[in-house]
This record gives C-alpha cells, sequence and structure tokens, in this order.
C-alpha cells in the first residue's frame, strides 16, 4: 500500500475525490508519522488525534453522502500556533500564554474548517514569531529533517519540519521579515508570503501588523497555491485586507507546469542581494539556478536595488516598535499566565511586571524594549520616523525593477541552516541573516521560497526566493511551479525525495515539553 | 557609537512594565548599544523630502457599518482570566499606597 | 486628603489671571462600539458585550465604525471645525486594566477635525468665543470597581474588578485652545462652555449627552498668570468633572487653591487632580512626569481616513440650527419673559415644549404645564419630566381645557391618568367620566338643593353678602364631584339664589338628596 504521507496534497485530494482513499486513513496515517518521528524533532506543540480522526470522518461520511466538497476537502494540515483556534491550545511558542484556548477561530482557520481540511494540530515556532531558528520557543527547539543538530529556520521551523518530515502535506505559516520563506529554503520546502492584505491576519497573533503575513506551507507550489485560494480573500474583520478579485492560485501553479511557461519571462537578479556574504554552495545552486532559466528561454537582467542596504535595519526598528505596542495586551489580566511579584506591594502593576518577567523570553524582552526605545519621545524621528521613510525608499526600488522585469530572484537565505547555538548570542548576525527576505515585507509585495538543490559543501537544502509585484501572487505560483518542474526534471526526483530517513522516536509526553 | 546606558534600559523596562533582573539590564544595555548603532544608520538617507510609509499598501476609509453582531458568551470571555469574580476580571489593588 | 488652603476669590482675581482649557469627552450614541461589532449600550450584565478585539485578545483587530466617523464629523462642522483631508488613528501606549489593549486607539497628529470655535454667552450677557484646536476620534476605557478599601475609592482597595462593556465606546475628545481673558467669569466660562458642548451634541443626536451617566466628560484646566507677568503659570488638569455645576465649582476651587500656593511662596506640581463631588474640592492624582511617554505612532492596524469633500457637505446639511440661534428664535415666537425662558431652559423642556407648542398648544400652556404640574410629578418619580408624557399628548390635554372640557383640575387628574398609561386623554376623560358637568339643568337642580338645605346663607346672598356663596358652591362642586365649572356654578348660585323658593319649615335640613 502506498505511504499516503509521501503524497503530495494534490495527489492526496485526488485520492480523496475519486473514494480510493479515505480522510480517517490519510489523517492516521500522518498522525502515526507525527508518532514515530515527532518525538525527536518536535514539530508539533499540539497534536489534535481525536478531533482529527473525528473531523476526517464527518468529512468521508459527507463524501459518501454524496455532497459535494472542495478540493482540499479530507487533507490534514499543521496550524502555526501564531493562529487562534478554537479547539486546541494557542500559545505563540510563548510561556505567558501556556494553556491558553481561544474563544474563536483566526480567519483563515475557520476558512480551513469551511473548506473541510482536517486539523492535525498546533505547531513549534519562536516565541511571538521573533526569530530565524525556532532556538527561542519557550517549549523546545525543533530539529531539521535534514540534519537534527541543525536550525529548522524561523520563526515557522515547526511548520516547515512538519512539512519537511512528511508529518503533514500542507501548513499554514506567518511571515514578518522572512518567517515563512527562509523555513521553506532550509529545510527544502515551499513556502509563500502572500501579498499584503491577500490573506486575512484576523486571529494571527500580531508580531508587527505592517508586516505580517499569514501563507502557505508545503512540499510543491501546486499545493502551496491550492491552499492559498481556500485562505485568501477579502476579511472584513481585517481593516488592511484587500478587495481585489483574485485569481485561481491553482490555476496560476498548473499554468506553470505547461511547457514553455517560462518562455519570455522577465527575470530580475538583485544585484545587492549577492556575494561575500553568501554561503558558495548558496550561490553555486542560485547560479546554476538561472542557468537553467535562461535555457527555459527567460530573459535574465540584473537590477539594482540601492537602499536594500537599509532594509534590515529600518525592519530592526519598525518591527520592535510595533512590536512592543502588540504586545502589551499581555499583561495577566484576561487571559494568559499570572505571576506574583518575589516581593513588595502586590499592585496590579507589579503583578503585570512580574508576569511579563516571567512570561516572556530574552529575545521578546529585547525586541519590546528596543521598539519601546525606538517610539520614545526625543527619538521617534530618528529612528522610527527614518525607518518608514527607508521603507518609502525600498518601495522605490522595487517599483524601478518591476518596470522592468516581470519577477525578482534571489538566494531565500544566505546560508544553508546552521548549527542550533551559533547565533544565539549575536543579535545582529541572526538579523543580518534576513537580509534577503526582509525588502518584501517593508514593500508589501509576495514573495516564494523553492527549494533549488543541496549545498555540495554541507549536502543541505537552498531556497530560490520569487518576488513579484503587489497583486501579483498569481505569477510567483506560474514562474514557482516552472522552475520546480524544470528542476525536478533535471534531478529525476523531487527534493524531499533525497531527504535523509528519520529516527524513529515516538513522541511522549515527556518529549512534547521538549528540552530547553 | 550609541550608548545606551542601564539607568534608560531601567526607564524603557519600566515603561514596557517588564521587571527586568539587574543583570537583565545590564546585558540589554550592551546588546541595545550594538543594536542601535546598527540600525541608526537608517538616518543616513531618510531625508526631509522622503514621505513616510506606514501601511505597505495605499488604501483609505475602510469603515464598518454601524450594526450589532454577537458578542462572546460572558463564559467566553472569561474563560482565560487568570483570576475572576464573579462575571468581572478581577485584578489586584491599582494603586501603591495604604 | 488634607483640605488644602484657599485664598479668597476675588483676592485671588486681584493678584493672578486664570488661563484655562478644556477636554470635554463626548460618549456617542451609535449601536455598536467604535473598532467591533459589539452593541453600545449598557446596563446588560458585565462584559456581555465584548469580543476578540475589545477585549484586547490575542489576533484580535479593529475596524472603524462608519456611523462614529459621521457623527465625528458632523461635531466638528457644527463647532465650525476643519475636517481634515487626511487623517489617521495613533496608538496611545500606557498600562493601565480598564485598557484592554494598553493602548488607547486615538488620534495624534492627524486628527478628524480641529481648528473650530463656539462662542457662549453669559448670564451678563457676555459673549466669549472658545478656541477649539481640535476634536479627534479614540475609544473608551472598561469600567473599574474598586473593592475593599473605603466606598468603592481606589485608595485602600484591596483589588479591582473590570467589565469591559464600555471598553471601545466611541469617544470624541474636544480640545479647546488656551482660554485667556476670564477674568471674574471663569468658573461660569467653564459651565457655559461645558453646556454649549452639550447643547450641541443634544441637538446634533449623536450623544445621548447625560452628564450623569459619563456621556459628557470634562477635563478642565487652570493655571494662573500672576499680574503683569507674561509667563504662562503650571497648570493642573482636574479629571472627569461629571455636572455642570461641578465645572463651574471646580474652576473657582483651584483658582483659588493654586492663588493660595502661590501668594505662599509655594509652586504649582503639573498633575491630574480628582474632582470630589461630595466635598468640593480636588485632590493631588498623579504627578506628570517622563513616565507619561506614550509612544504614539500611527496604529498600524488601520488605513487612513480621508473624508471626500463631498460626503463633508452632506453632512454639513444635516446640521441642525444651531442651539443659540434655536434658543434666540423660539424666545421671540413664544413671547416669553427671560425669566420664563430661563425656567424652561433650567428645566432642560425647551424640546417638549417646543413640540408641545408643535402638536397645538399656546406656548404659555405649554410651559406652564411642562415647568409645572408635569416636573412636579416627574420629581416625585425621580425621572426627567420629557420622560413623563409625550408632548402630543400634553397639547391634546392642554386642548381640553381650552374647549372648556375640563377644569385645570380635572385635567390634572387626567395627566395622572395617562402617566399611568391608561390612553389618551380623551380616552381617560371617558373612562374615568371626568368632564365637565356643563348641563345647567343638573346643576340648578344641585344648587337649589344646595341654598335650601342652608336657609341661613341663602339669606345672607339675599342681603347681598355675595361672599357667603361660596359655601353653596363648596357644596355643589362636592355634589358634582369636582367635574364642574366652579365660574358656571357661582353665575348659577347667585341667579338661583334671586329665584329659588324660600325655605319652608320641616325641610329637611341636611337633605341635599332627593
Amino acid at each position: 500500500m502506498t505511504d499516503l504521507t509521501r503524497l503530495t496534497a494534490a495527489e492526496l485530494a485526488a485520492a480523496l475525490a475519486d473514494g480510493s482513499v479515505s480522510s480517517v486513513d490519510a489523517t492516521r496515517a500522518h498522525l502515526d508519522q507525527i508518532d514515530a518521528v515527532d518525538g525527536d524533532l518536535h514539530a508539533f506543540l499540539h497534536v489534535a488525534h481525536d478531533a482529527a480522526l473525528a473531523a476526517a470522518a464527518r468529512v468521508d461520511a459527507r463524501r459518501a453522502a454524496g455532497e459535494a466538497l472542495g478540493p482540499l476537502a479530507g487533507v490534514p494540515i499543521a496550524i502555526k500556533d501564531v493562529l487562534t483556534t478554537l479547539d486546541m491550545p494557542t500559545t505563540a511558542g510563548s510561556k505567558i500564554l501556556e494553556g491558553w484556548v481561544p474563544p474563536y477561530d483566526a480567519t483563515v482557520v475557520a476558512r480551513l474548517r469551511a473548506a473541510d481540511l482536517v486539523l492535525l494540530g498546533k505547531t513549534n515556532m519562536d516565541e511571538f514569531a521573533m526569530g530565524s531558528s525556532t532556538e527561542h520557543s519557550a517549549y523546545g527547539i525543533t530539529r531539521n529533517p535534514w540534519d537534527r543538530d541543525r536550525i529548522p529556520g524561523g520563526s515557522g521551523g515547526g511548520s516547515a519540519a512538519a512539512v519537511a518530515s512528511f508529518q503533514a502535506p500542507l501548513a499554514l505559516g506567518s511571515d514578518t521579515g522572512g518567517s515563512i520563506r527562509q523555513p521553506a529554503a532550509v529545510t527544502g520546502s515551499v513556502g509563500v508570503k502572500p501579498t499584503y492584505g491577500g490573506v486575512s491576519r484576523y486571529g494571527a497573533i500580531a508580531l508587527a501588523s505592517s508586516l505580517d503575513q499569514v501563507g502557505p506551507v508545503s512540499r510543491t507550489v501546486l499545493d502551496a497555491a491550492m491552499l492559498h485560494d481556500v485562505i485568501g480573500g477579502h476579511d472584513p474583520l481585517d481593516s488592511t485586507s484587500l478587495t481585489d478579485a483574485w485569481p485561481s492560485m491553482t490555476g496560476a501553479a498548473l499554468a506553470g507546469l505547461a511547457d514553455g511557461a517560462l518562455t519570455g519571462v522577465r527575470v530580475g537578479v538583485i544585484k545587492e542581494l549577492a556575494g561575500p556574504g553568501f554561503q558558495a554552495g548558496v550561490t553555486a545552486r542560485f547560479t546554476e539556478t538561472l542557468a537553467l532559466l535562461t535555457a527555459a528561454g527567460a530573459e535574465i537582467t540584473e537590477v539594482s536595488a540601492p537602499n536594500f542596504e537599509y532594509a534590515v535595519a529600518a525592519y530592526y526598528l519598525i518591527l520592535p516598535a510595533e512590536a512592543s505596542s502588540n504586545l502589551a495586551r499581555f499583561d495577566s489580566v484576561r487571559f494568559g499566565i499570572r505571576v506574583d511579584p518575589d516581593g513588595g506591594k502586590m499592585t496590579s502593576e507589579h503583578v503585570m511586571a512580574a508576569t511579563r518577567e516571567a512570561g516572556f523570553g530574552p529575545e521578546v524582552k529585547r525586541r519590546i524594549i528596543l521598539g519601546t526605545y525606538a517610539l520614545s519621545t526625543g527619538y521617534y524621528d530618528a529612528y522610527y520616523g527614518s525607518a518608514q521613510k527607508v521603507r518609502t525608499l525600498i518601495q522605490r526600488d522595487f517599483d524601478a525593477a518591476f518596470a522592468q522585469v516581470d519577477v525578482l530572484v534571489s538566494p531565500t537565505a544566505p546560508t544553508t541552516a546552521f548549527t542550533f547555538g551559533d547565533k544565539l548570542d549575536d543579535p545582529m548576525a541572526m538579523y543580518l541573516g534576513d537580509v534577503t527576505t526582509i525588502p518584501a515585507n517593508l514593500a508589501g509585495i509576495p514573495g516564494m521560497s523553492i527549494p533549488i538543490g543541496l549545498a555540495p559543501e554541507d549536502g543541505l537544502p537552498v531556497g530560490l526566493q520569487i518576488m513579484a509585484p503587489a497583486h501579483q501572487d498569481a505569477r510567483l505560483y506560474t514562474v514557482g511551479a516552472a522552475i520546480e518542474k524544470l528542476l525536478e526534471a533535471g534531478w529525476g526526483h523531487s527534493m524531499l525525495d533525497q531527504a535523509p530517513a528519520l529516527a524513529r522516536a515516538p513522541r511522549t509526553a515527556t518529549t512534547v515539553q521538549g528540552a530547553r | 557609537m550609541s550608548e545606551i546606558t542601564a539607568e534608560q534600559v531601567a526607564h524603557l523596562a519600566h515603561l514596557a512594565r517588564i521587571d527586568l533582573s539587574p543583570e537583565e539590564i545590564t546585558n540589554l544595555a550592551a546588546d541595545l548599544g550594538q543594536i542601535v548603532e546598527s540600525v541608526a544608520k537608517v538616518s543616513q538617507v531618510a531625508t526631509a523630502d522622503i514621505p513616510a510609509t506606514s501601511h505597505p499598501m495605499p488604501l483609505t476609509n475602510v469603515f464598518r457599518d454601524d450594526v450589532v453582531v454577537p458578542s462572546l458568551t460572558v463564559e467566553q470571555a472569561l474563560s482565560g482570566a487568570p483570576a475572576r469574580a464573579g462575571d468581572k476580571f478581577r485584578v489586584p489593588a491599582i494603586l501603591d499606597e495604604e | 486628603m488634607s483640605t488644602a488652603e484657599l485664598m479668597d476669590y476675588d483676592k485671588a482675581l486681584e493678584l493672578f489671571e486664570p488661563v484655562l482649557g478644556f477636554e470635554v469627552h463626548v460618549e456617542l450614541n451609535t449601536k455598536t462600539k467604535m473598532f467591533c461589532g459589539c452593541a453600545n449600550e449598557f446596563g446588560q450584565g458585565a462584559n456581555t458585550n465584548t469580543c476578540p478585539t475589545c477585549l484586547g485578545l490575542p489576533g484580535g483587530l479593529p475596524q472603524v465604525n462608519r456611523q462614529a466617523v459621521e457623527s465625528s464629523i458632523r461635531l466638528g462642522l457644527a463647532l465650525g471645525c476643519e475636517i481634515a483631508e487626511h487623517s489617521r488613528f495613533a496608538r496611545k501606549n500606557y498600562f493601565y486594566p480598564d485598557t484592554a489593549k494598553n493602548f488607547q486607539t486615538s488620534q495624534y497628529d492627524d486628527p478628524i477635525c480641529h481648528d473650530g470655535s463656539l462662542t457662549i454667552e453669559l448670564e451678563s450677557g457676555r459673549l466669549v468665543t472658545v478656541a477649539i484646536e481640535r476634536a479627534h476620534m479614540e475609544d473608551d476605557a472598561g469600567k473599574l470597581t474598586h473593592m475593599g478599601g473605603a466606598a468603592g475609592r481606589i485608595q485602600g482597595a484591596d483589588y479591582s474588578l473590570v467589565d469591559y462593556n464600555r471598553g471601545g465606546v466611541p469617544l470624541v475628545e474636544i480640545v479647546t485652545q488656551m482660554i485667556e481673558g476670564a477674568e471674574h467669569d471663569a468658573p461660569e466660562i467653564g459651565r457655559t462652555y461645558v453646556a454649549g458642548i452639550r447643547e450641541i451634541v443634544k441637538a446634533l443626536g449623536v450623544s445621548n449627552a447625560r452628564m450623569e451617566e459619563g456621556n459628557v466628560r470634562c477635563d478642565a484646566n487652570v493655571s494662573l498668570r500672576p499680574r503683569g507677568s507674561n509667563t504662562l503659570g503650571t497648570r493642573t488638569e482636574t479629571k472627569n468633572v461629571n455636572s455642570l455645576r461641578s465645572v463651574e465649582r471646580a474652576v473657582r476651587y483651584e483658582i483659588q487653591r493654586q492663588a493660595a500656593v502661590l501668594h505662599a511662596g509655594g509652586t504649582i506640581t503639573q498633575e491630574t487632580r480628582h474632582w470630589h463631588e461630595d466635598t468640593g474640592v480636588t485632590s493631588a492624582g498623579r504627578p506628570k512626569s517622563d513616565a507619561d511617554d506614550y509612544r504614539y505612532f500611527p496604529e498600524p492596524d488601520l488605513v487612513p481616513m480621508a473624508p471626500s469633500r463631498e460626503w463633508v457637505e452632506e453632512l454639513r446639511l444635516t446640521l441642525p440650527e444651531p442651539p443659540a440661534a434655536r434658543r434666540k428664535r423660539l424666545q421671540a415666537d413664544w413671547g416669553f419673559a427671560n425669566l420664563e425662558f430661563q425656567d424652561v431652559l433650567n428645566s432642560d423642556l425647551l424640546d417638549a415644549v417646543e413640540a408641545t407648542v408643535a402638536a397645538g398648544a399656546t406656548a404659555q400652556s405649554a410651559r406652564k404645564w411642562w415647568t409645572g404640574e408635569v416636573a412636579r410629578l416627574a420629581n416625585v418619580a425621580g425621572v426627567a419630566a420629557d420622560s413623563l408624557v409625550q408632548p402630543a399628548q400634553l397639547a391634546a390635554l392642554i386642548g381640553l381645557v381650552d374647549a372648556g372640557t375640563l377644569t385645570d383640575r380635572l385635567a390634572r387628574q387626567v395627566l395622572e391618568g395617562v402617566i399611568a398609561g391608561e390612553g389618551t386623554p380623551a380616552e381617560v376623560v371617558a373612562s374615568r367620566g371626568l368632564a365637565v358637568v356643563s348641563d345647567d339643568g343638573a346643576l340648578i337642580a344641585a344648587i337649589d338643593d344646595a341654598l335650601l338645605s342652608q336657609p341661613d346663607v341663602l339669606a345672607k346672598i339675599r342681603d347681598g353678602k355675595v361672599q357667603a356663596a361660596g359655601a353653596v358652591i363648596g357644596a355643589v362642586m362636592k355634589a358634582m364631584r369636582g367635574q364642574a365649572d366652579a365660574a358656571r356654578v357661582r353665575e348659577l348660585v347667585l341667579e338661583r339664589a334671586a329665584t329659588v323658593a324660600a325655605p319652608t319649615a320641616g325641610a329637611n335640613p341636611s337633605g341635599t338628596d332627593q
């Protein structure tokens, strides 16, 4: 019998639709895989065994009754723990929210349920999505399925590791400065940050409101497109939600799988996102991919984005500033833990301060203090105000580039997955790793990461980032699917088929908590 | 060189309601000094003629109709409360005085 | 709380010039809250009108209420403000348990309305134009109840309880520019200004405008400048002064208190102060300090507002007549003396009288009834007079009196019936059988009985002692159970006294019955 966990979401959806596979079987296969490997990887913070099987059974029953169901009905999915869920705890990787079960579903979660996907559980992440390694989760690290001593990227390391280790065919992520794309790159999976406003943020625990965007995590471009079609579209509960009439992303991905899809596509290579800071194997795979594109009829142009030099600096002012305010609500009054101070009068103020001291991890505190500083009287103009201007300059750089080309490409991350602890003591080094992904968030444009091979020096996945103008998410799916097809044709298999076998490590009650 | 003093960090921590330990304050002062020095370069290019962008998409006038939608139930509203009394949230005394 | 030294008011004004400023918060009466669809209404159980957005739950997001924007623009227009072509919300960051998000969603450098004014008329006839700097939108906080300690005070409380039903209710904050030259009128300017704002929001219908319920709240800023100096003094901000009279008292108190402090060589601390309605004093609250660094920044979860000029002009067309102009017009139309008109205004019955006149009553009878009997009954019931009876009902009642169907006394009984829900005045007249007896035959029979049973009185009347008729009139009115026109009875008594047969011996002295 086929291992149902090895199917793509599109393949599984087809098998469910034609009745050859039941959702209960598919769900059980993924739950079994979770039970088998997640004791070591720790991609999940919560697994909803019973609820998932019950939901799958309901889908099977409705399908048996002849009901018309959506394209992904019955397909299992993992949810990043930044999204609120009615029936599962939601912690955003933070101790301050330990055990919190929200009284509402995020809009994207409600849309998954309405489309009859089966929710497997909640995935690990850097606390409040602050990080690029998932080392900042209060509930322990998540390991990279390619090398258990390396980071799975972050903040969405759990979602990326879950799909890369076949624990789920699909997952949801959130991307504020690369938290979907960079984990995809370092785990050999696919991740998409939609145009800002393309997917609702209602129920996504805010990190930086003007940068956050929820998006799909998968193993193929087509799968990501199918998931995008389910979660995307206008939501009146999110005032920044776009009212565009979006084309079918699935249709766009299928168009990319047709022959000649890359002919005449103008591809821009951003001069500033390459060079000495980039690992040799990353540059090598990136260069090879450009050659493949040329051979497939694409026109490669080098473009310059001079203000990208300031992107990381602007990002690390805007993000902490917005985060310092967004995280103020974690105050021990309406939800979350409450911690009493050691001494002194038990006032509301002291209890809040003691709770936030105990409930937030070091990186969260660092960014809250930095953001508080950037917004303070006397510093606002120089820091936050200037960062907002840099944002304008970066948008202008993108406008100029997209006047010449259809899509822009770069390596998704400067390096392959680094080992645990490498950058923990050097926050600035960690921040600089986001240099490639941050500009898209600052400008609000869509970006995608797809795997383009392994770096020769360490045998670890390398990602290609593709960016399109705002509202042109469909273009990413067409170009991304075309490149994916081209690469797989060359390899003779998919990227993740070459991932090493995973050690069996049963998930037990003790390993759930992780070791940190 | 951007110097951030321990006193500044302590003040910021008070504004942010985080009861940092003295050791954390020392460490954060050092971290922030380094980070601020690095991010301060935004002011090099942020000249007066450049408008600020606070929203990535140029939307305006997004309004909701004045129509009541169902609220949470009281039990849902209070379900996560660390402390409650009846149907209200309970918080420690507000003023620090006798 | 220690009692502060106060300087005599006149002496304070001799030595110092008061400089004022007011921040008035108006709670809008939209159906839903400012940023979510929860009902904007009170009286239900605690925390019944809450959702992830107004409870500040993780993941909650705001959506702006269009009606609140319209109300704010109309209020701005009524105050002669410019409506900003570009306006946006900002976050004001501070921690407090009644503030669910630990920031208030307010407006900072781009308020929706700016640069207006309100001209008020003092009792002396002095006109004062108060310049308005801005009117901006924001959301209200939840309600704290302090437990333990004394009388629900925050001081000395053991713990507090939070109800977020009010959290997120739309507010407009109207901020004046500095008011100089107030001089002795400073307290009255405070009261009259707030009354003027209240009158405008009421006329616009954008707020319930009940100060006692906190729909309109005033923060009063007061500072003193020594005579002959150009330097502004340090100001205090007295918070949440919630009645017109209190505004006046609080301003006067602060002038007297600050004058005493300054005169004694002391300094004024820049601080918020609390107004104590019961004792009529202010007490020191939180001093302003570095901690008041609100770290304002543009609200990233909301997009800017750019009200089109067409929309603004459409809203301008919906503005009611300015209250001051309306008052002038109505007083002239009704021909009320100043005292009469003031009586109506002070009783908050202008709308009621106007509606009653519109329903057909004469202005004087409408005034007399509203400020008289209706106000008396309302006072007894402890409710507002205009909530007791509909103007149309009162007009109908007045119509019955004017037509002679009811005497004033009967009309008062009918009013009680109307208030008790027995129906329209006509229905109450019918059901209670209260109409005036205008059939002379029935009256004459009763009068004859009364005259004959009181021969001594009859004799006196016949002797020309007309005042003796009172006893007979009283007996007749009693016999008619009050349903007779006393003037007509008097006429008939005098007439019958002349013609009625002389008393005969043996007549039943007490027999008024047939």
